[in-house]
């Protein structure tokens, strides 16, 4: 159908804060962008690990169903959720990974950035890897501006933990800039033909 | 979090629009016990609550969070409270006892997987029958079903309104998906919102007839501590309130009850046609799955197949004159549900020569567009 809807997944074990990257990203486009968003998520009854996938489907009109058709943009934090999460994946999609736990890569329309390395060294605390990949996901996604991220991310977590997330979302970024986004291969199927398939 | 002003564009979740709906309604207590996927709506009570002077109370189990929710009623309290699958079971005996003491109140069930603890993290709509049957005994219920952020405001707010003017427990069904699905909503201000209250009674405290009959089948109800006295029983009784055996006195109490929801039909009776004029074929669906069945509409459209839309949001009283007019208009229906077919049956019943296509799925998955789609001929 023609509609400018663009589909975001985040996938990876539970307790990484892939709901919570996803809730950011949903308010950065909806609340301080003004666009429709629907995030939603699925995970297990566990409380840590298992896999967990949160989504935000981004779009210019009102939205109907709320999930994942295929996605635009894919960001994996491990290789489980990679594995299982990568079917619907859009020709001429992206997909970023955390090539701290990502080994095997099914496309090569891939930017790999090691974002729980960088939390680790940089801030030594792995657990903002997540924010560390948000900050990535900024400069990636055509969908959010980086200030609204920033912002909304800044409204979101704990005040004494405002500096320590905003660094790390700073680093991701900075990560993300690095790369060549003209460089990355093209689908041989076009956008149009990917529609039909 | 929200606990936001009125008027700015929030991001919410389903579980949360309940919330605030509730809140605008004038709800000021809540008594619950926690459980995936409706927690979010008990976290949010207990934060939002204090805030206007109401009161929250986690209990020690569902049973006891009906009772209470029942006795602050009474006392005059718009009261809310919110479970799932599990937790609705404990609810039905009380349940029982506010249709049967005619008490207005609001019951959230987020459904999930089923039967037993099932699937807690997973959308499901298995519930639907028990909501409209699960407490014993003939009772006039009302069910209403959500499917989005807007709605699980905006239908909070009616099945409030819907309570306190037919003094009846409402229930609203929503699903795991509706309830975590976070979305962009302008919260309405206080003065947008359209607030019903119960009929207090007009004469004197010595004249007062609690079950008394009128016009509309709705006794006035007085408040627990307002002079009134009065008994409240689950037992049938007479227009004072105590138990009878007088047979006339019993078929005047169960036939009002139903009564006044029958005359009540139409205002009850919600549904929203989407692109039903012309259709051949239509799809009629409720909570999550009805969004779903909107994008399947759009798809077929396309195709040039000629095909509509009707969601339910009130599932009973079942909305059978709406649904009638489409099964008059269409040569064929799809009811898709994530349960084996509760609704479809409901319609099969309303239905006189148009053919019903039941399409299930139960694998604790959200139904999607394109199987529904497919079903419309796409």
């Amino acid at each position: 159908m023609k509609e400018n809807r663009y589909e975001i997944r985040i996938g990876g074990s539970g307790g990484q804060g892939v709901i919570l990257m996803a809730v950011i990203l949903a308010e950065a486009v909806g609340v301080y962008g003004g666009q429709f968003v629907c995030q939603t998520q699925s995970y297990g009854p566990e409380a840590r690990g298992g896999k967990s996938k949160a989504e935000v489907v981004v779009s210019g009109t009102e939205i109907d169903y709320p999930k994942v058709i295929q996605m635009d943009l894919f960001l994996a934090m491990n290789q489980p959720s990679l594995d299982a999460y990568f079917y619907d994946f859009k020709p001429n999609g992206l997909l970023l990974v955390d090539s701290t736990f990502v080994e095997q890569i099914p496309t090569s329309r891939v930017i790999a950035i090691p974002f729980t390395r960088i939390a680790r060294q940089e801030f030594k605390q792995e657990m903002v890897a997540n924010m560390v990949a948000l900050g990535a996901l900024g400069h990636l996604c055509p969908q959010v501006r980086v200030e609204h991220l920033r912002e909304a991310l800044l409204a979101r977590v704990p005040p004494h933990t405002r500096a320590l997330n905003g660094d790390a979302f700073a680093a991701g970024l900075a990560a993300a800039q690095g790369v060549d986004l003209a460089a990355l291969p093209h689908s041989i199927v076009s956008e149009e033909q990917g529609d039909e398939v | 979090m929200s606990g936001t002003g009125a008027g700015r564009r929030v991001l919410l979740q389903g579980n949360e629009a309940i919330v605030e709906g509730a809140l605008a309604a004038g709800c000021r207590l809540f008594a619950g016990y926690p459980i995936t996927p409706a927690s979010e709506i008990s976290e949010l009570m207990s934060l939002r609550l204090p805030a206007v002077a109401g009161t929250f109370i986690q209990m020690e189990d569902e049973i006891a969070s009906i009772g209470a929710v029942i006795g602050a009623s009474l006392a005059g309290v718009k009261s809310l409270t919110a479970t799932s699958g599990p937790g609705f079971s404990l609810m039905q005996e009380n349940l029982g006892f506010a249709c049967m003491a005619e008490v207005p109140c609001v019951i959230v069930n987020v459904m999930r997987g089923g039967a037993s603890t099932g699937l807690p993290t997973s959308p499901a709509q298995g519930d639907v029958m028990q909501a409209r049957w699960g407490t014993h005994g003939d009772h006039p219920i009302i069910v209403l079903a959500v499917s989005s952020v807007a709605d699980s405001f905006e239908i909070t707010v009616h099945a409030f309104n819907l309570a306190e003017k037919y003094r009846v427990p409402v229930i609203i069904l929503s699903d795991e998906v509706v309830a975590h699905t976070r979305e962009t909503f302008v919260l309405p201000g206080p003065d947008q919102v359209e607030v019903v209250d119960r009929m207090r009674p007009s004469v004197p405290p010595q004249w007062y007839k609690p079950y008394a009959d009128n016009s509309r089948g709705v006794p006035a109800m007085a408040a627990m501590g307002d002079g009134y006295r009065h008994h409240v029983t689950g037992l049938i009784h007479d227009e004072s309130g105590f138990p009878t055996q007088r047979g006339d006195e019993i078929n005047a109490l169960v036939r009002r009850q139903f009564r006044k929801i029958t005359n009540g039909f139409f205002e009850i009776q919600m549904t929203r046609s989407f692109m039903m004029e012309g259709a051949q074929v239509a799809v009629i669906a409720y909570g999550s799955v009805a969004r779903s069945a909107k994008r399947a509409v759009r798809m077929a459209r396309e195709q040039g197949i000629d095909a509509g839309l009707l969601q339910l949001v009130t599932l009973f009283p079942f909305p059978r004159k709406d649904v009638d007019q489409v099964l008059r208009q269409c040569k064929a229906v799809i009811v898709p549900e994530m349960n084996m077919g509760q609704i479809s049956r409901e319609v099969k019943r309303v239905n006189r020569r148009c053919r019903i296509i039941t399409y299930n799925r139960v694998d604790g998955q959200l139904i999607t567009p394109e199987e529904i789609f497919e079903e419309l001929g796409g």
